[in-house]
């Protein structure tokens, strides 16, 4: 189903401007997230994909512009608020907490992020981190250390912890980069499937069969600018990306 | 409540009971003068290791809160003649603000950073209090014991007791923060703070609570000290020395689990002791230094570490 144009858009990035001492990563940047809609992020290395969403998940202040997350203006919000409020992401290096278990590093997300008004105890937190652990395929993974999980695991278990917050907006950040083409599938359908549950994700993929095969609408980015937005065939089509893929 | 802490509320309790015991059996003093120091070094590892053993923020101001401590007492006596119980807690509570000032001014740095910062701390403090007139400046100042309240017969093995207290009180905070949602957070972004940030945990607030509960308890180990010693000068309330040995202590012991630098804080508490009667108080920082370099290489998580690998080695044997 495609998202309806017509309602109020998730997330709302106005002008967003992003320097590093004189270096512009990200210059004017605007773009309109709806809800539920699969959004793909592509460009080459170096056009800002990652510093637009670190922007986004709080992790850098920006020099100008807002970040607008379900009406409320977010642009001066540390990362943990915006985890709070339904914003979670995976990193492109996976991070995860090495000195516990998975399921440890499932239980902080469960502790901090997912918060709410009633009572949640021990028992029902330890019952929602194993269902989400056995929807990502790790539940035989549960009580192993962080440090023992293979690459495809680990890219799950990230995927895993950024569940466990309860988010509404999910950006998952290059999930596939050193993947075998089986494993590619297996996360793509992860992401299917969270799409699935209302949950809008923004996909940064250097793989483009993934990126095209998953994004409802994409952009491109190039030199820290749009340079081109819309369906994944018009994105591809599009003069000014394929140059800016090729070099050309 | 748990088994667990049924059992350790007995054990605290019993050892409560045990150091009341001695102060009633023992009548020679020597060995209350050498365990008060134990204790305090229980404190003051158990404090320490809250912030750079929980969340991995190396403190070497140790030495400027423990003098702080000492300080607080001596103006406090000084000024108004307080009792020990008003001197340690008004210590604490400047402990816990300067924590807190310091943890606002420090703890957005990280790594070797956030460590030198609390060095020059110490330097800062220590020049203030020596150019202080009141509090007897850099000659120091003689202190002369109230009377000793009942049931103790001396003044040291009151001391010694009410550091039996505040081991137990530091013991059972750590141990509380360990066990809670604070503990899960301080070693999440011990791991990887970015990562800990984006899952939700609010790093600076947990970071800035335990730099306050650690400041708090290594002010309060200090308080008693010039009481103890019946003198207090600036260069030793302030001597890096602390900073290094409580550190040694709680990287000897493991910083992973609340015991930890309870057991590094005996074991180089009670050797220090040992060689100080048998061979000379200066061959202590040698044998510190021994010490830590044979634990990094040979047990770089401490003896916890080391329990915790030889236990689980043994389960995969078995199983």
């Amino acid at each position: 189903m495609m998202p309806d144009e017509t309602e109020a858009p998730l997330l709302r990035i106005s002008a967003l401007t992003k320097r590093f001492g004189g270096f512009t990563a990200l210059d004017n940047v605007s773009v309109d997230i709806r809800p539920g809609e699969r959004f793909g992020l592509i460009g080459p290395n170096g056009s800002g994909k990652t510093t637009l969403i670190n922007c986004i998940s709080g992790a850098f202040r920006t020099e100008a512009g807002t970040v607008v997350f379900r009406d409320e203006d977010i642009t001066r919000l540390p990362p943990h608020l915006r985890t709070r409020r339904g914003i979670a992401r995976s990193f492109q290096i996976p991070r995860p907490f090495k000195s516990m278990t998975v399921a440890e590093n499932l239980m902080v997300a469960l502790d901090f992020a997912a918060v709410t008004d009633e009572h949640v105890s021990a028992a029902q937190r330890r019952d929602t981190m194993m269902s989400i652990l056995t929807r990502m395929g790790l539940a035989s993974k549960a009580d192993v250390s962080a440090t023992k999980l293979s690459q495809v695991e680990l890219r799950k278990m990230e995927l895993a912890r950024a569940m466990a917050t309860h988010p509404k907006f999910l950006i998952s950040d290059e999930a596939m980069a050193g993947l075998s083409s089986s494993e590619v599938d297996e996360v793509l359908d992860l992401l299917m499937s969270l799409a699935d549950q209302d949950i809008t994700i923004i996909m940064i993929e250097h793989i483009m069969q993934a990126v095209m095969r998953f994004s409802q609408r994409m952009m491109c980015l190039d030199a820290g600018r749009i340079i081109a937005i819309g369906t994944p065939s018009e994105v591809m089509a599009n003069q000014r990306v394929q140059e800016a893929y090729l070099g050309t | 409540m748990s088994r667990n802490s049924l059992l350790f509320w007995i054990g605290a309790t019993l050892f409560l009971v045990a150091t009341l015991v001695m102060t009633q059996v023992i009548g020679n003093e020597y060995p209350f003068f050498a365990c008060y120091v134990i204790l305090q070094f229980i404190v003051l590892a158990v404090a320490w290791s809250i912030l750079g053993g929980y969340a991995g923020y190396v403190n070497f101001g140790t030495s400027a809160f423990f003098g702080i401590g000492v300080y607080t007492a001596v103006f406090l006596f000084k000024a108004a003649g307080a009792p020990l119980a008003v001197q340690i807690a008004v210590a604490a509570a400047i402990g816990a603000f300067l924590g807190f000032a310091l943890g606002l001014l420090t703890l957005r740095m990280q790594g070797i950073f956030f460590s030198i910062a609390t060095i020059a701390l110490t330097i800062i403090i220590e020049t203030t209090v020596t150019n202080w007139r009141f509090v007897g400046g850099a000659a120091g100042i003689q202190m002369q014991r109230p009377p000793v309240m009942a049931p103790f017969h001396s003044y040291v093995q009151m001391l010694f007791f009410v550091q039996a207290l505040l081991v137990v009180l530091a013991i059972a905070i750590s141990r509380y923060i360990q066990n809670s949602w604070m503990g899960r957070g301080l070693q999440a972004l011990k791991d990887d703070e970015l990562a800990a940030e984006c899952t939700g945990v609010p790093t600076l607030r947990l970071k800035l609570l335990a730099c306050v509960v650690s400041g708090a308890l290594m002010c309060a180990a200090g308080a008693p000290a010039a009481m103890y010693l019946q003198y207090a000068d600036p260069s030793s309330a302030f001597n890096l020395n602390y900073s290094v040995t409580v550190l040694a202590m709680s990287l000897i012991g493991g910083t992973a689990h609340w015991a930890g630098p309870v057991v590094g804080a005996i074991l180089l508490g009670a050797t220090q002791q040992l060689l100080t009667v048998t061979i000379s108080s200066e061959v202590n920082v040698l044998v510190l230094g021994v010490m830590l370099v044979l634990f990094v290489v040979v047990a770089p998580e401490g003896i916890i570490g080391l329990i915790r690998r030889v236990r689980r080695n043994r389960k995969e044997g078995a199983g």
